[in-house]
């Protein structure tokens, strides 16, 4: 009997297939442009939208996209939103578009888009969609001339000490998580298919050159690195809030640890007494007392976001201070001649 | 324009209504979209049929933006549209922009065949002037064709006989494409989106190519190969005379001022970063002893 090669059907059936890590994020130019224009067209505001596709393998593909209506803060407008996406997903099922979630996209400002709200997000589709993405655009970056998108997703142990609710020191230190684990990128690969290929080669101008270069190779950015580094100020306010909130839980900790021992040393000393006088020693613990309750300790998340986004303008400054420099150097060779 | 109806004199005259010049310009992501859903058709389908969102520019000119496929069904001589879809689509696509309305109506194919003329009657009862664009996705010229039609009544006293598809002018433009770039949009596969300091590199290399053509062409024009052209010639001197002619210690001044700026914020940066690790270590392994 080959019991130890063959596998009975039961226990094929019965072992978890175990996914394959993300790798990579396959995007149809079509999607792409979409996207650009529904953010363009309602800058600076925010808008979000939903994104189809497929999930192969190590591969996401997302293959068709729509967007949602700008809602405002009102309550029914809640069951509305549901039914749009509804309609929508069942119109496009209906010409053969892929039916299947896979993600969200959403535009943001200049790369401030680390927030508590994505997060949850994150969270609410998770429990739903085994692999999901979300596409980060940034409309105010193609006017340098750039291709702003980003593919991000939740890594997975963080996702294990959000559901757990638990943002203490020693969890995090234990899981060895700092902020750099919270979100994870994922390169993107864009892929058309070979109609639209074939025509955007036979539509495109024979100018080697195009509006893109023009944008890049313009000088003048400092509107770009003024809000950028508003932003980072405003960035860095906020963190030392934060960390002004850690310094007073500590120093409370441990003022209250001072409380504790000089309790228990009087609690000693009046057992001492009592035992002279041949009564019960008292517990050494009262915890009804309120020099007893534990103090919550604050949570690190926002601190780890707002870190997240400090980073993410560093980064962009030095992006575009590199460009700079390009073109500043080409300035001065052309000069020379 | 107007043909002349001489009513009088027993005399029946084919009358043309009138239909001002249109133009239309349509958006890359409208030729995006018909390819997508021509090669998502159902197998019967040899063609696909679908609406055109947009909206009316101030100089008459028909600005297509977006647009969405409407399932149907052709047979030799009916043809049959899903319109409850048509609307629900519509009513979702107004949600979310409510400027654009429907301009007009696409279908796949070469050329306006009988069933286009009962659809754009259909289309026409809701729009009153609206065009048909044809995308003709088998190639049939050797050459994707796009074209846009405007639909003219012939009626010969007082009764329709037909529709005669005019052509209009089409402008595709491809603004927004080019802001991606048509490297990423024209390959069938990138493996991965430029970062920035690619695309500066693309950029000034298409500049070198540029400069090394005009280059060419003034030294061809020298030795007397190609005749001169004027216009180029002013072209090129206004472009050259556009370089600023500042002293050059000023413009040395400038460029270093500029420099030293982008220098101060790379620098702040990086003091940023490292006080955000340090008040990470901070946070996170701080212990009460």
């Amino acid at each position: 009997m080959p019991a130890a090669t063959a596998r009975s059907f039961l226990q094929v059936a019965a072992t978890e297939e175990v996914a394959p890590p993300l790798r990579v994020v396959q995007i149809e130019g079509l999607v792409i442009l979409k996207i650009i224009k529904h953010c363009k067209d309602h800058s600076p505001s925010l808008v979000t939208g939903q994104l189809l596709g497929l999930d192969v393998g190590s591969v996401l593909e997302v293959t068709n996209c729509f967007p949602f209506p700008m809602r405002e803060e009102d309550e029914e407008i809640e069951a509305d939103g549901a039914n749009y996406q509804l309609e929508m997903m069942r119109c496009l099922r209906e010409v053969n578009v892929d039916n299947n979630t896979v993600g969200w996209y959403q535009s943001t400002l200049l790369g401030s888009f680390q927030t508590v709200e994505l997060i949850e997000t994150f969270m609410n589709y998770q429990e739903n969609i085994r692999r999901c993405v979300c596409i980060i655009y940034d409309p105010s970056r193609s006017d340098q001339g750039v291709l702003a998108l980003k593919a991000l997703k939740l890594s997975d142990s963080f996702m294990e000490l959000y559901r757990s609710n638990n943002f203490t020191g020693e969890k995090l230190r234990e899981k060895n998580l700092s902020w750099v684990d919270i979100f994870e990128e994922i390169p993107i690969k864009v892929s058309n298919s070979a109609l639209i290929s074939a025509f955007m080669t036979e539509l495109e101008p024979d100018t080697p050159v195009t509006q893109c270069d023009y944008d890049r190779l313009q000088l003048s950015t400092s509107s770009l690195m003024e809000r950028n580094m508003e932003f980072l100020i405003e960035c860095m306010d906020d963190l030392s809030l934060e960390q002004q909130k850690f310094q007073f839980y500590y120093r409370s900790l441990s003022r209250q640890q001072a409380q504790q021992q000089a309790w228990l040393q009087k609690r000693r000393a009046e057992n001492m007494a009592r035992k002279a006088a041949g009564e019960e020693p008292l517990p050494e613990e009262d915890p009804s007392n309120p020099v007893f309750k534990p103090l919550p300790e604050p949570s690190r998340l926002e601190s780890f976001l707002i870190t997240n986004q400090i980073s993410n303008y560093c980064n962009q400054i030095n992006g575009v201070s590199g460009q700079s420099f390009n073109r500043l150097y080409l300035m001065k060779a052309l000069h020379e001649d | 324009m107007e043909a002349p109806s001489m009513a009088a004199k027993k005399r029946t005259v084919l009358q043309f209504s009138s239909s001002q010049s249109l133009s239309a310009r349509v958006h890359p992501l409208v030729v995006f979209n018909i390819c997508d859903c021509y090669v998502r058709r159902p197998d019967q389908a040899e063609r696909v049929i679908g609406t055109l969102l947009g909206s009316i520019l101030p100089d008459g000119t028909v600005d297509v933006r977006n647009s969405y496929a409407v399932p149907h069904s052709e047979s030799v001589d009916q043809v049959a549209l899903d319109i409850e879809y048509h609307h629900s689509m519509l009513i979702s696509h107004q949600k979310v922009n409510p400027k654009e309305v429907i301009v007009g109506w696409y279908s796949t194919g070469l050329g306006v065949t009988g069933g286009s003329a009962l659809i754009h009657e259909f289309y026409s009862r809701e729009v009153p002037n609206l065009i048909h664009l044809t995308v003709d996705t088998g190639f049939a010229k050797g050459a994707g064709t796009i074209k846009a039609y405007v639909s003219n009544n012939l009626s010969l006293r007082d009764r329709q006989i037909a529709a005669q598809f005019q052509e209009i002018p089409l402008d595709l433009r491809m603004a927004e494409a080019e802001r991606i770039g048509y490297d990423t949009l024209k390959a069938t596969a990138i493996d991965k989106i430029p970062s920035d300091l690619e695309g500066m590199e693309a950029s000034m290399g298409h500049l070198l190519a540029l400069i090394d053509d005009i280059h060419k062409y003034v030294d061809d024009v020298v030795e007397g190969r190609i005749d001169p052209d004027n216009k180029i010639g002013r072209f090129i001197s206004d472009a050259v005379g556009s370089l600023t002619k500042l002293p050059s210690s000023d413009f040395e001044k400038l460029v270093n001022d500029s420099l030293q700026d982008h220098l101060l914020l790379l620098y702040l940066s990086s003091i940023t970063r490292t006080q955000l690790s340090l008040a990470e270590k901070l946070n996170t392994a701080a212990q009460i002893l």
